[in-house]
């Protein structure tokens, strides 16, 4: 079921998304001095005297010279500090209810997790899973785990069954936090097919009554709030992100405690963090965003955040945004769009005099996008591009460079961009002169690098071609230096900011009996960027008719959960394939409205 | 317009929230806890409802007052009065 009001959208419309080649219709967005000056001051002056040493050296390193971790940085050497009594995240719960902690609450917290993970028996390098809401003890496991040097994998709420196992397994998880909602829904199902969950611990009301589960509070309850963080090697693993591939599994993204690095620097100079600032990243930390700016980055920097466990409501986010005084704001293009749907007038109705900054990432941050924040909010919106693989910020507009709107904006310091094509010989060059189309590769060891796809070092190397890492995003960068977001090079979509592989939703719809073939793409979308749409053929005997099409729809909602089941199903008699029988999404996604007419030699990338 | 009841209203309602999300069994639904935090839809899913809703009941429902509908009794307490006033 489409929009009805597409047309109506003050927001984006298909003609303002970049990507078209066309010269850029908006004027670039000049800065003026403000009276806080931002960290990074002119770009090729910290591109200049930037250094990957110089920066970790702003980290401390475990004492005692026992190596880096990621959850020292963030909070233990803040709590030891000047900054023990500074607020570290304030949580505000659906119903109202704050909780705050100050940075040596949150040590005492994440403290007693790593002694609950020790006197379980889980161990270095475990993975340690955590499915919920925005809810603190999220963020407390999440540290925790870090302390306890096992390895953190976040799992998005709003993930139906199939992921879930999927991820589990393929990370051999041995502990998950999770709620008792959720487990009832969505895990009690599948333990017979995890054998390698050793520990189920659920946080909330009736946490005691289920079985096979461990009671999280009771378990932190008797626990120490002492913990010291043992050796730890910049190049131990710390973080499991799951992402989409086109074809085959979900990929497992290594991240190590190096990460840290980026995470701390990149909040700096792309997030321009300052000592007294507010931050809020509405970003889930089921996803990569929710992890490195949810919690790392702005903890590192020893600054409050917001964490808000509401949905998207946009009158409320404008009374967190005032009420909090929230100085810096991270957020993403569909929730920008959104808050367009509803007027900026709605905005204009709240006073936001502490706001300095406004981020946003996902997926290229159209025009109209960036520059309705200054109706809303007197600021315009800085996009930043980066990946799940990436760890952290790669390419971002600053607070004191020009925006160009529609612009993912130029490289961090200390990161080297290219746009690269292949050649004949299957070598890929960088491709010199501007506003050519090629794909996005960026000079491989950063430190939030990725160091793998667990368990697939095939896929791993894929990505890499040399020197460069291969991102799978098109784009060109102009005559001043500015890179613009093309497209993806293979058939990945993104809706809501997410990458979603079709393979996992088409392996879903193949389940139902009645489906013969099936064949995924993102339809593009004024308010989510694109949707996800499935084109369904059926065996013999069954009737394309609307009955099936809900039972389907149904079916895949509930396998999927709602953020990646389709929206939309339609049937055809036969789906377009290849010689050699892959599904040609490109052409299923060419017949859309809005599609850009497709390349349909879609080029080797490591997805 | 001419005003509906509430038992009109309430099938619509039903009609439209599973031709969006057809899982969904509305009647296991408590009609006073918000249906977000009941079932699994996203705000898109919420947000076509709505439009659906509005489409049907050839009523306009302003951003301002989607924090009404948050809840099955609210939404039908909000279209039922709103069927009613419109001229």
């Amino acid at each position: 079921m489409a929009l009805a009001t597409t047309d109506t959208l003050s927001g984006a419309t298909r003609a303002d998304r970049v990507g078209d080649g066309a010269a850029p219709t908006a004027a670039p967005i000049k800065k003026a001095a403000g009276h806080i000056a931002p960290n990074l001051k002119d770009y090729a002056d910290a591109c200049a005297t930037f250094s990957w040493e110089r920066a970790r050296r702003e980290l401390d390193g475990l004492p005692g010279g026992a190596g880096l971790n990621i959850a020292h940085e963030a909070v233990d050497r803040h709590a030891a500090g000047a900054r023990a009594d500074h607020l570290a995240l304030r949580w505000l719960g659906k119903d109202g209810s704050v909780r705050d902690f100050t940075y040596r609450e949150l040590a005492a917290a994440t403290s007693r997790f790593a002694n609950v993970l020790a006197t379980l028996g889980v161990h270095r390098g475990e993975r340690v899973f955590v499915l919920a809401g925005r809810i603190p003890e999220f963020y407390i496991a999440v540290l925790g785990a870090l302390k306890q040097r096992c390895v953190v994998s976040p799992l998005f709420s709003a993930f139906g069954p199939e992921p879930i196992l999927a991820r589990l397994t393929n990370g051999a998880g041995s502990v998950l936090v999770t709620t008792p909602a959720l487990y009832r829904k969505k895990i009690a199902g599948l333990r017979e097919h995890l054998p390698q969950l050793k520990h189920v611990l659920l946080v909330g009301d009736e946490a005691d009554t289920v079985a096979g589960t461990l009671d999280f509070a009771a378990l932190m309850r008797a626990a120490s709030s002492l913990f010291r963080i043992g050796p730890t090697s910049a190049e131990d693993p710390a973080l499991l992100h799951f992402t989409s591939g086109t074809t085959g599994k979900p990929k497992g993204a290594i991240h190590v405690h190096q990460a840290v690095v980026a995470h701390h620097v990149t909040g700096k100079l792309a997030l321009d963090f300052h000592p007294a600032d507010v931050f809020w990243c509405t970003a889930d930390p089921g996803w990569v965003t929710g992890i490195s700016y949810g919690i790392i980055s702005p903890l590192t920097n020893g600054i409050t955040s917001i964490v808000d466990e509401g949905d998207f409501d946009a009158e409320r986010w404008y009374r967190v945004l005032e009420e909090q005084k929230v100085s810096v704001w991270y957020t993403a293009p569909t929730a920008v769009r959104m808050m367009m749907k509803g007027g900026a007038e709605l905005a204009r109705r709240h006073r936001f005099p502490a706001l300095r900054f406004i981020g946003s990432v996902g997926e290229p941050l159209n025009p109209q996008a960036v520059e309705w924040g200054r109706q809303a909010f007197g600021l315009p919106i800085h996009d930043n591009w980066w990946q799940t693989e990436t760890g952290g910020i790669m390419v971002a507009n600053y607070a004191a460079m020009d925006i160009k709107p529609g612009s993912i904006g130029k490289p961090l310091p200390g990161i080297e961009c290219a746009v690269v094509r292949r050649r004949e010989d299957g070598a890929v060059e960088s491709i010199e002169e501007p506003d050519i189309e090629g794909e996005l590769a960026l000079r491989r060891g950063w430190p939030s690098m990725f160091r793998g796809y667990l368990n697939d070092d095939e896929r791993y190397r894929k990505c890499f071609a040399g020197q460069w890492y291969l991102t799978g995003d098109l784009a060109k960068r102009d005559s001043d230096g500015y890179y613009w977001f093309i497209g993806r090079s293979d058939d990945m979509i993104k809706s809501s900011g997410h990458l979603i592989g079709p393979f996992e939703v088409e392996s879903v719809l193949m389940e139902h009996p009645a489906v013969a073939e099936a064949g995924v793409i993102g339809k593009p979308d004024p308010l989510q960027f694109e949707t996800v749409k499935a084109f369904v053929s059926l065996k013999a005997g069954f009737e394309p008719n609307e009955t099936l099409r809900r039972d389907l729809l149904g079916f895949a909602r509930k396998r999927l959960g709602a953020a990646i089941a389709p929206k939309e199903i339609e049937f055809l008699a036969d789906l377009p394939r290849t010689r050699n029988g892959k599904i040609m999404r490109r052409l299923l996604k060419a017949r859309e409205p809005g599609s850009p007419a497709g390349d349909t030699s879609a080029p080797e990338s490591c997805v | 317009m001419n005003a509906i009841n509430r038992e009109q209203v309430r099938a619509l309602v039903v009609e439209v929230v599973t031709g969006i999300a057809p899982e969904i069994d509305l009647a296991k639904i408590a009609p006073d806890r918000p249906l977000r935090a009941q079932i699994d839809i996203d705000s898109f899913d919420f947000l076509n409802v709505i439009i659906c809703l509005s489409e049907r009941l050839k009523m306009e429902i302003p951003e301002a007052d989607y924090g009404e509908l948050a809840t099955l009794d609210g939404m039908l307490d909000y279209l039922a009065k709103k069927s009613a006033g419109a001229g």
